[in-house]
């Protein structure tokens, strides 16, 4: 019987066996990784081609996770887009709050098929770190998440959270004190512990086989919607639109209608303060090619090769790379890419809650803001697909001191507790 | 004009016609300042290094520990340029006639233009480069263009490499095979691992290239031990820590001459 949940890329044609994604992906690491690196492929591999394998994954994302996931009309919210009909697919509704489960339950077994006890993980938002967290809890594996100092203070909730289900956290101080900094120091721990330790990489980017293998954990987000779009308005969207950070769920989301040569692929980059500033992390808008964390990719990076320190209101997507198989659909044309500055995204955010009872994370708020743009340009007859890949409420701080929700007294306090430096971050 | 790649054969086979290991120290350019650095790194050679790794700091050192991350950080801020970085190799051997490495990302090299980056470091007499990111499979373009500019490709091995891996590398590699003493980042460490000198048999049957031993060495004693079974000695952070502790910039040139001093007695057997 075929898997419900487990539907990795049946076609196979890319990345090619080195991993590469027409100019992009490869495999550049560390010796001292390579073994390991190659087991992960070997093990994936094996892991794919064994149904008992997809039978598990399948159990765990119908009765943990609780997929398939909604899909959501939003006609109050799409009233502002122009008239066009807009369709969000409810990754945020998946246990843990976002998209992020369907891929760590997937390394997760494969960990456990490596013989591997210990599971070591980046999170910038903190929502993979959340995820990472609960599946060694459920798994019984020793748990570490690298944090940029910067996110564990935007983001201290999932912090709390992550602790809660046993895991250790480590703020990360070196560099921008995000999400890149806190990939590099994983990598760190990994070299020195790869014996029992396996990286379970968050995002589609990383050396081969994590841009291919993270997707096809996430190839369902695609594939359900597809399905549930053709039942309920009877075809497929003029646009599938995600926020592009690395580039995860997007990449799930996009998969599956790549071949529906009608339907347009829309990332969403963060502007930040605006890409004319020099402060936003659109890596696609603003990159040019080059290396980092182990694949060839676009990068934001300086005339000599030295990676820029990227900026967005929100930490989940404050990344200067990107995976290589969106430098590849960019390159192609398969794929569009547009910037989505701080406060469009913060001003979709306020919008989504307020006509659909829905508080999106911040990182989703980018897609959703890049929503009401291509609504407006198709007229009242697109229709539009919109990965709404976490909740909010890891982010009701920084958005409260966005719109000033806070009594005055709270804001105080919440300065006192140690909280104060978000507002610079965040304006 | 030609790279020093022969340099540096002949200067690792005559510390082994000495009956002894030589000493490799590396170097941050462009740290504590550009001058400065070039000061340090002709002290290292000066005071008893046989060969020097000038190191081109990147803002994503992932293979480097806090020492070398610190002073990475201090170049970048004080904004060194690539160019800076060759400045550092060609007066560094101008100086002293030793052969000079430089090793740094894949990145900045892929960026900077590989073609341009080869010609450039072989002008300024470099000897070589070592990539600790840029695994074998993916060297060709590399390669290529160093072999054509006389320069050397050293590359890295780790205990995690297997045999058959192992061949693959040194196959590929020229000037000498950096072993790495144990999986981890760099930085300085109580005792180097068990596993060096295993690691070291292993690519001896592989290869004739000599075989140098990084990571963790970081006193004369450690030098010793490690001369006893490998063709080199790298010291890096044990370097980098001495001038980040010193009271100022000419105590930490000094410091780097004492230790080099100390080291090379180390890889004599008289630690």
């Amino acid at each position: 019987m075929p898997s419900t949940f487990f539907i990795p890329d049946p076609e196979g044609q890319v990345p090619s066996a080195e991993g590469y994604f027409g100019a992009f992906g490869g495999k550049f690491i560390p010796e001292a990784l390579v073994a390991a690196v190659d087991e992960v492929a070997v093990e994936y591999d094996k892991a794919k081609a064994d149904p008992e394998f997809a039978r598990e994954l399948d159990d765990l994302l119908a009765h943990y996770t609780g997929r398939p996931s909604a899909l959501t009309e939003v006609p109050r919210f799409a009233a502002e887009a122009g008239g066009a009909r807009i369709f969000l697919k409810r990754e945020d509704l998946n246990h843990t709050g976002s998209h992020k489960i369907n891929n760590v339950l997937g390394q997760a077994l494969l960990t456990k098929r490596m013989g591997k006890t210990r599971v070591i993980a980046e999170t910038g938002a903190g929502q993979h770190g959340v995820a990472t967290a609960t599946a060694c809890a459920l798994f019984g594996l020793d748990c570490t998440i690298y944090m940029g100092e910067i996110d564990t203070r935007r983001q201290a909730l999932n912090v709390a959270r992550m602790r809660m289900l046993g895991a250790e956290v480590i703020a990360v101080k070196s560099g921008s004190r995000t999400l890149k900094d806190a990939i590099n120091e994983a990598f760190r721990d990994w070299v020195a512990n790869v014996d029992r330790t396996h990286y379970l990489f968050g995002t589609v980017a990383g050396p081969h086989p994590f841009p291919a293998m993270v997707r096809d954990f996430h190839r369902v987000i695609g594939v359900e919607a597809r399905r549930q779009l053709l039942e309920r308005a009877g075809r497929l969207p003029d646009a599938a639109i995600a926020c592009v950070g690395g580039g995860s769920n997007a990449i799930g989301l996009f998969h599956a209608f790549i071949p529906d040569a009608d339907v347009r692929l829309i990332g969403c980059e963060p502007a930040g303060h605006g890409i004319e500033t020099g402060e936003h992390a659109a890596t696609l808008s603003a990159g040019e090619p080059g290396i980092l964390h182990g694949s060839r990719s676009y990068v934001l990076q300086d005339d000599e090769g030295q990676i820029t320190e990227p900026y967005s209101i929100s930490a989940g997507l404050d990344y200067p790379g990107i995976g290589p198989e969106h430098s590849y659909l960019k390159d192609s044309g398969r794929g569009e890419y547009r910037a989505v500055t701080d406060d469009a995204a913060m001003r979709a955010l306020r919008l989504l809650s307020r006509t659909e009872g829905i508080i999106p994370a911040i990182e989703s708020a980018h897609a959703l803001a890049g929503a009401l743009e291509v609504g407006r340009e198709l007229g009242p007859d697109g229709l539009i697909l919109v990965n709404l890949s976490g909740r909010g409420d890891k982010d009701m701080d920084t958005a409260a001191r966005y719109f000033g929700l806070y009594d005055t007294d709270a804001e105080v306090a919440a300065d006192e507790a140690g909280t104060a430096e978000i507002e610079g971050d965040a304006k | 004009m030609s790279g020093n790649v022969r340099l540096l054969d002949d200067t690792l086979a005559a510390a082994k016609a000495e009956g002894r290991s030589a000493l490799i120290a590396y170097l941050p350019a462009g740290f504590p300042t550009v001058d400065g650095g070039i000061e340090a790194v002709k002290a290292a050679l000066e005071g008893g290094a046989d060969v020097v790794e000038v190191g081109l700091p990147h803002s994503d050192p992932v293979l480097d520990g806090p020492v070398i991350q610190t002073a990475d950080d201090i170049a970048l801020r004080g904004g060194v340029r690539i160019a800076d970085v060759l400045r550092t190799v060609r007066e560094a051997h101008a100086a002293t006639g030793k052969p000079i490495l430089v090793m740094t990302y894949w990145n900045p090299v892929d960026r900077y233009g590989v073609e341009r980056f080869t010609a450039e470091l072989a002008e300024a007499g470099g000897a070589g480069c070592i990539l600790p990111d840029l695994p074998v499979q993916e060297s060709g373009p590399w390669r290529e263009h160093a072999e054509k500019h006389g320069l050397a490709t050293v590359f890295v091995v780790a205990p995690s490499s297997r045999d058959e891996r192992l061949a693959e590398i040194t196959a590929a590699g020229s000037g000498f095979v950096y072993a790495a003493s144990l999986m981890g980042v760099t930085g300085t460490r109580e005792s180097v691992g068990a596993q060096a000198e295993d690691l070291v048999r292993r690519t001896r049957a592989t290869t004739g290239i000599p075989v140098c031993v990084g990571l963790g060495v970081s006193n004369p004693a450690q030098a010793a031990e490690v001369a006893r079974f490998a063709d080199g000695v790298i010291v890096g952070s044990a370097f980098v820590k001495r001038m980040l502790d010193a009271p100022d910039d000419a105590a930490g040139v000094e410091a780097v001459r004492a230790l080099a001093g100390d080291l090379a007695k180390g890889v004599r057997g008289r630690a």
